[in-house]
Formats: C-alpha cells, structure tokens, sequence
C-alpha cells in the first residue's frame, strides 16, 4: 500500500535521542563478530515470529496465521503492531475482525505493540490505522473465515456455499453448527492474503459503524489498567537522569563518588549520559541530586529572536516547490491584493502519562516495556544505542497515557536500558513533569508568508505560499487558484522538534483560512459565499455549507452590547482524507478577553467505523486544539524553558471548552479514512476569523490570545 | 524514617514514611495501588486525586505522615465486588475518557463533590473540576457523565 509524503515529513520532523554508548565488549564481539550471520539467518516464518523487518521488509506480511489465531475454545487473538494511546483502536479493529471473521466482539482479543508478537509496524501516526490496518485485519479475518467454512464443508461434506459463518460458529444445511475453536482445534491459519481477498462493502456493515462500546473501558473507570509507569517486576529498582542545565549543554566533568557511596545505589557515567538507580524513587533523587555535574552553556537559544531566526536560517531540503501559472504576474494584475505574515509558536503535547519505560535486561535479552508510538521504532533505537540484533530486543506497549505525535521516540526505554545493564536488575524510569516538558520534543514553531490575489467577482487568481520550519502537511491549498506557488523551507530549528497530532496542517490551516478571510473581507463578500466560488470539491463544499447551516450563518458581527462584541468565524480544510469545517461563534468583551459561546464541527472521513469513538476524537480535537490557537506557547530564554510545568503552561481545562456540537457525514459510499487529527486544524483559524468579525482586528500568531487581546486593539 | 499508621481502603497498612512523603507515591511504590497517577507533581492537574474523608484530595501535594486516623480511599476501593460505583458507571456509559489516564482522578473529584453537593449546577461542576485535565479533551462527555450520575441520586 502507497503510504502519503505526510509519513516522510514526520520522519524529517522527529529527532532521535542523542546518546552513543560505549558498547559492552561482549555485547560488542557478538553484534559485530557475527555480524554476516545475523544477517544471513533466515527469518522464522511459523506464525510465531514475524517481527522482523528482515521477514517482509516493511511491508505487512499475508500470512494470516501473522495475524490471527482461534484456540481450541475460540478465543481469538488478533496481532497488530499498532499502538492504543487512547484513540480508541483496540475497539475499531476489533469491530473490523468481528464483522469479516463472524465473531463476537468479545470473543476478540488484539495483542497489540509487542515486538516479540506482533507484525512489524512502522508506527501509530498520520491517521493510518485506519485507512491501513482496519483494512488489512479485515482482509486477515476474511481469509481466515474461508478457511473455516472450507474445513466445515469438508467435514459435513456439503459445498462450501451451502455453509455460513456467524457468532463463532460455522451453520450447516442441515442445522448443524460447530464453533470456531473445534474446527481450528488450535492449528495455525495457513492461508495467506490476497489482492483478491475479499471484504465487506461500508454499505453492508453490521458491526462497523456501530457505537461499540470501548474495549476494556471497565479497567480504566475502576484504574485496574496498568500504564507503563504502573508496571513493576519483581527486584526492580527506579532510576533517576541527571539532566544539562540548558538545551545543547554537554557533560564537562562528572564526579559520582558520593552518589555511589550511598546505599544500594548505582551510578552510570557514559558519554554525555549521567543516571542512578536505587531501590526507591526517593533514593534515586537523592542519588542523582548528589551527582556533581559539570556542563557547558550551550548555544542559548532564546524565543525572542524565534521568528527572525526561522525565516533566516534555512537549511536542508523542502522539497520542490509546487508551481502552477505565472503567480507573479497573477499577483500584479489582481483587483484585491492581500499579502501577510503569520506565526506559530512551539507547544508541547503534554500528555498526561509522561515518558517511562521498564527495562529488564536479562540472559542477555533485553526487553522494554514503554509507551511509544513507534514500538518498532523504539527496538530500533535500542538496538543502535547497545548493538544489538532485532532478536535480543523485546519492546511491549502497554496502552499509553495519550500521545498526540509526542512520543515517537524511545529516549525512556533507552536511559532505562542503560541502567539495568548496568545494575543488572529491572530498572523503571518515569520522567518527571518538568523533564517531559524539557527534554521531549515540540510541535515545530513556524513562519508562514502569504501573497495572494483574486478578481473582482471574488475568483482566486495568484497563491504564493512560503511555509518556514512548521511543514509541509495539508500546504497545497483545496481551494482553485489558476496561478501558485507554494513552497516548504525547513529551518534550523532551536528546539528539539517533531510529530504532532495534524502536525504543519493546524499552521497551514490557520495561516490560509486566515488570509481566505481577509480576502472576503477586502472583497466585500460573505466568506462562506466567497469559499464555496472557489472550491471545486463536493465533499468540501459538504462540510463547510453543513457547519454554516449548524451554527445559523449570519455572516458579519451579530451583536454588540456595552460589555462585549459578539462574532462568527468559519474555516474549513481537507487533511489525511478527511474534510472538516469549523464554525466559532464568540465574545470579545472590553477588558479584551476572549469567551468561546459555541463550535461547530462537521467532519466527514468516508465510511465511519465507530460513531461515538469518532465523535469522541472530533471533540477531543477541538478541545486540544484551542489550547494552540488560544494560550499554549513554549517560552526560553538563554537555552532553558521559562514555562516548563502545569502552573506555568496552560492546559485548556473544563472552564474554557464552550459547547461543541459535532456534525458527522456518514459517506458509506467512500473508503474510511483515519479521523484522530484532521479535526484539530479549523479551530484556530476559526477562532481568529470569529475575533476579526466581533472587532475588526486581525490577529495572526498562535497562539491568538495569550493573555487576551492585544492592549491597543480592544477599546 | 517514623512509622505511620495509614488506613488505605479500608485496610491499616503501618509504614516507614519520610516526613516529606506525598501520599501519591506512598500508594504508589510501597502498597501497589497503581490507580492514582502522576501527572504533574504540583497538584495542577488532579491526576492524583483520592478522598480523604471523602473529600477530594490531591495526593501528591499531601503529605502522608500527616494522615494518621483518617480515612483513604482510592479508585481500586470505589467499586463493591459486584458493582461499580454509580460515576464509574456514567463514565462508562458515556465514554468519558480516550486515553483514560486522567479518569481515576476525574471519578474520584466528582465522586468528593456529589458527596458534598448531591446536586451541582454546571458551574458548580466546572468549578470544582476545574483543577482535573483532560489532555485528550473529553471535558464535555465527563460534564455529562458527572450530571448523569447526579441525577441517579436523586
């Protein structure tokens, strides 16, 4: 399957943890000294064992017997490389195997992210799962269901097509039934996937794009499940990193002495990497307190200079730039010209689980549990960081305290790693607040410039687009301009930078339908009315006229009373196969604080597999995302955060989320797409095409309101 | 370190305990009572909420030696053998959660505040819950789910 240029740029975006340890010797003759035969070994190809990248490459192997197994009850196991990180998937891919295989959804378990079981899997990102392995587990449990009906038919020598499948059990014509498990009697499935396998259409779903309840969701009200950083083994002990005292700082000298004096305490010193164990969490502080540490300054990068430095400091390669007509000409002969500069700044994730990981090396095995995105990606690291075969390297993900993109790397598995070989015991890391907040990696800040010009009846003519640093999803605008340029330039980025949940499209988003909006403006038109004659796509045209209608478009300011002005913004967008419109209508009082009254989201993705999970993940977008467009912002100075922590760092929380209403498209029509981040992106822009509404000023940085209206802006 | 004498559940667990000692991690590392989580250490984002007394509590700005005689209860003691407590139950039913990390503290500051207000408005609720996040945004399903439950009450 053709993955998108939106999984390369996130390649491009995420930074991989920095540390180049000195390799055990034995660890270092095994991996290099029998290098050409590790190499040479044959991948296990019995069901067991097809972890390896070595088996298929990267692509997603067809034997079912990879991917399913019935035991002699009827359990069914379903293995998947992807990760849960509270996007719900363990419920729609059960949905997906339940509806093809004929099985009950509890019936199902997904063993899901553990190297040693599981399929290879490039990562849980970029709303893939969905339009990738929803598809792929339907076709597995397709194959599987023939078999089934094959060997029933075989045994009540009937045709197969006088057999059917349901609850579990294969139905004879004769009334006779036998269940799953006697049939399989817990032989593996051998039969493989084919291009011809075939699937059930959207139309005839029974158990997809039903509100299935969440999977396990009993463990999470009565906090039975347990996340990596609740996870213990026997003899464990907890380790503590001493971290640089700024971005860039690199380890001088190091003196453990009295850290390693104290009880039951073992302190590694390995390249710039500097950490302890103890037997309790409280001890491994005071170790690591005792650490005399010495490090350099760094660069000292400062968010004062931010924006100026992006747009200088370009570097590597954005591709090539998209170019269509003759924009430059375009731009001079335009009626309404409108040219401008919008920013956005760094955030963090912030997820409330932060990194941890347990790392048991033991019998030469090292195995890792953590929570990642990316369990593949993390067996990797680990294997780069201590010279290692895939074989030696166990990663398991348990379902992870939320991600949004944040947790592609394995910078936990690995320091704790580091520590249990050197102690020899299991040894559990949980980073601190303040540490996730410092030493993970952000949303990328960016410069986005814009010219742009249209006719006078309101038809775009010239889009010149230039994306600093952000990146380069959803840049292409959906909207039909005969003349453009649009072009992506990486920065050097002064902060560790990565995947975020929609990733550049929230900026790409924000900047274009904040611009749209001027346009409209300088045009004297209706924005709805003015977007509608310049896009082509029914299925965007759909969400945008069916969030208008929602939230009763009225066009321009609506009311004004002495306390504050009222205003509506709307803002749409295309992103990862799925169409979204938002609709915002809010107050911008005297004192210039900014209330939300209502958003409107209307969303459709295709074929919807799970309703309530896909409503879900549209309102949890809309909350997140105005934390971005409102308040978030990374602030540091002289190399170091300046707002590192939760009371310093703004979550959006219960007092600042209006009512949202959610407006799904169901297109049982069109292949599903995945849905978990392209709902974020119309919030921002929508809010700030609210605020220009109710006041007239056009705000153009993310966040859009800090600390509220710009003084000057708001009397 | 002094001896402490905690009632966790029900249950008197005598302890060593450092003076400084939060609670969260008391539960935590020493009884195993993994239900109540870190999220931030300073008491920002209700991670750690449990009941003392039955009043909300932020269990990583408090501190454990000074809880001799009173009453714990974490989310692990909330539900009977049988059945869930009626807050979990609205969690459940509305799906008041995605990543589900933040929902033990979020059951356990509405489970605190239908205790002392059986029937809140929704700005009582917003108040009192306003101190819990929820990164992956539920806030609306959580809202519903708290006025759900107190009706049940009524």
């Amino acid at each position: 399957m053709r993955e998108p240029e939106v999984e390369r740029e996130r390649y491009e975006l995420v930074e991989s943890p920095r540390y180049l340890f000195e390799a055990d010797r034995r660890d270092f003759l095994r991996s290099f000294g029998t290098g050409l035969v590790v190499l040479l070994v044959a991948p296990k190809i019995d069901g067991q064992q097809e972890s390896g990248r070595g088996a298929f490459g990267d692509r997603m192997p067809p034997q079912v017997s990879a991917w399913l197994r019935i035991d002699e009850a009827g359990a069914v196991t379903v293995f998947t490389g992807k990760t849960e990180i509270g996007q719900n998937i363990r419920t729609s891919l059960t949905q997906a195997v339940a509806e093809e295989l004929r099985a009950t959804v509890p019936s199902i378990t997904l063993v899901m992210a553990d190297t040693a079981k599981t399929p290879f899997d490039m990562g849980t990102f970029g709303s893939r799962t969905t339009p990738t392995m929803n598809v792929q587990l339907r076709k597995v449990a397709a194959a599987a269901r023939q078999v089934l009906l094959d060997r029933a038919a075989k045994r009540w020598s009937v045709p197969v097509d006088a057999v059917t499948a349901g609850d579990g059990h294969v139905h004879g014509p004769s009334a006779q039934s036998i269940a799953f498990g006697e049939l399989m009697k817990g032989e593996p499935f051998v039969t493989t996937i084919t291009e011809a396998t075939v699937t059930e259409a959207p139309k005839d779903w029974t158990v997809a794009g039903t509100p299935v309840a969440k999977i396990n969701g009993r463990d999470f009200v009565t906090g039975r499940h347990r996340y990596t950083s609740d996870t213990r083994l026997d003899g464990m002990l907890h380790a503590k990193v001493v971290r640089p005292p700024a971005f860039g700082s690199t380890l001088v000298r190091v003196d453990t002495t009295a850290a390693s004096a104290m009880p039951g305490v073992v302190a590694v010193h390995d390249g710039n990497f500097v950490g302890v164990t103890a037997p309790t969490p409280a001890q491994a502080a005071a170790a690591a307190a005792a650490v005399e540490a010495e490090w350099t300054d760094g660069p000292g990068a400062s968010a004062r200079t931010l924006f100026a430095d992006l747009k200088e400091k370009t570097e590597g390669n954005g591709g090539a730039p998209f170019t269509t007509g003759s924009v430059d000409e375009a731009l001079l002969k335009g009626a309404v010209r409108v040219d401008a500069d919008y920013t956005v700044a760094y955030i963090a994730h912030s997820p409330l689980e932060p990194r941890a990981a347990l790392a048991d090396w033991k019998d030469r095995q090292l195995t890792v549990w953590t929570g990642s995105q990316r369990p593949f990606g993390v067996q990797q690291e680990l294997m780069d960081a201590f010279h290692l075969p895939a074989e030696r390297v166990r990663v398991i993900v348990p379902d992870t305290g939320s991600a949004y993109g944040g947790k592609h790397t394995g910078d936990a598995a690995i320091e704790a790693a580091r520590l249990s070989r050197a102690s020899g015991k299991p040894v559990k890391l949980t980073w601190t607040r303040e540490e996730e907040f410092a030493w993970a990696y952000f949303r990328p800040a960016g410069v986005i410039t814009i010219r742009a010009a249209a006719d006078k009846a309101g038809t775009l003519t010239a889009w010149e687009y230039h994306n600093f640093n952000s990146g380069p999803a959803a840049i292409r605008t959906p909207y039909e301009v005969a003349n453009q340029r649009i072009a992506f330039h990486p920065s050097r980025s002064p902060l560790r930078q990565g995947s975020y949940r929609g990733l550049a499209a929230t900026a790409n988003h924000f900047a274009r339908e904040s611009h749209m909006d001027d346009l409209a403006h300088a045009l004297h038109q209706d924005r709805v009315e003015f977007r509608l004659r310049n896009i082509k796509d029914d299925r965007l045209a759909a969400v945008l006229n069916a969030a208008a209608h929602r939230i009763a478009w009225n066009g321009r300011t609506t009311v004004e009373s002495s306390l504050s002005r009222r205003g509506m913004g709307i803002a749409c967008g295309i992103e990862k196969g799925g169409y979204t419109a938002t609709a915002v209508e809010l107050d911008v009082d005297r004192a210039g604080a900014v209330a939300l009254r209502k958003v409107v989201v209307a969303f459709e993705c295709g074929a919807i597999v799970n309703p309530n999970g896909l409503h879900n993940q549209v309102e949890g977008s809309v909350v997140q995302g105005l934390g971005g467009a409102l308040f978030e912002a990374i602030d540091f100075e002289a190399g170091k955060l300046t707002n590192g922590r939760f009371s310093q760092y703004r979550l959006p929380r219960f007092s600042d989320v209006p009512a949202i209403d959610v407006v799904l498209l169901d297109r049982r029509d069109i292949p599903s797409a995945g849905a978990g981040e392209t709902p974020i992106v119309g919030i921002a822009p929508a809010i700030g095409n609210a605020i220009f509404a109710a006041t007239g000023v056009r705000l153009r940085s993310m966040p859009l309101v800090p600390t509220g209206m710009p003084a000057a802006t708001h009397q | 370190m002094p001896l402490v004498t905690l009632r966790v559940n029900g249950v008197e667990h005598r302890l060593d305990v450092a003076p400084l000692q939060p609670l969260l991690y008391v539960l935590r590392d020493d009884l195993d009572l993994t239900g109540t989580k870190y999220g931030c250490g300073e008491g920002q984002c209700g991670a750690c909420t449990l009941l003392v007394d039955g009043r909300p509590v932020k269990s990583c700005q408090t501190r454990a030696s000074l809880l001799q005689g009173r009453s714990i209860t974490t989310i692990e003691a909330l539900a009977t053998a049988t059945a869930l407590h009626p807050v979990q139950e609205a969690f459940l039913r509305n799906e008041a959660m995605q990543c589900g990390y933040c929902t033990p503290g979020m059951i356990m500051a509405a489970v605190g505040l239908l205790s002392a207000t059986p029937h809140p408005s929704d700005t009582e609720i917003v108040k009192a819950m306003d101190k819990n996040v929820c990164r992956c945004g539920t806030y609306p399903r959580i809202l519903t789910a708290i006025r759900e439950a107190s009706h049940a009450r009524a």
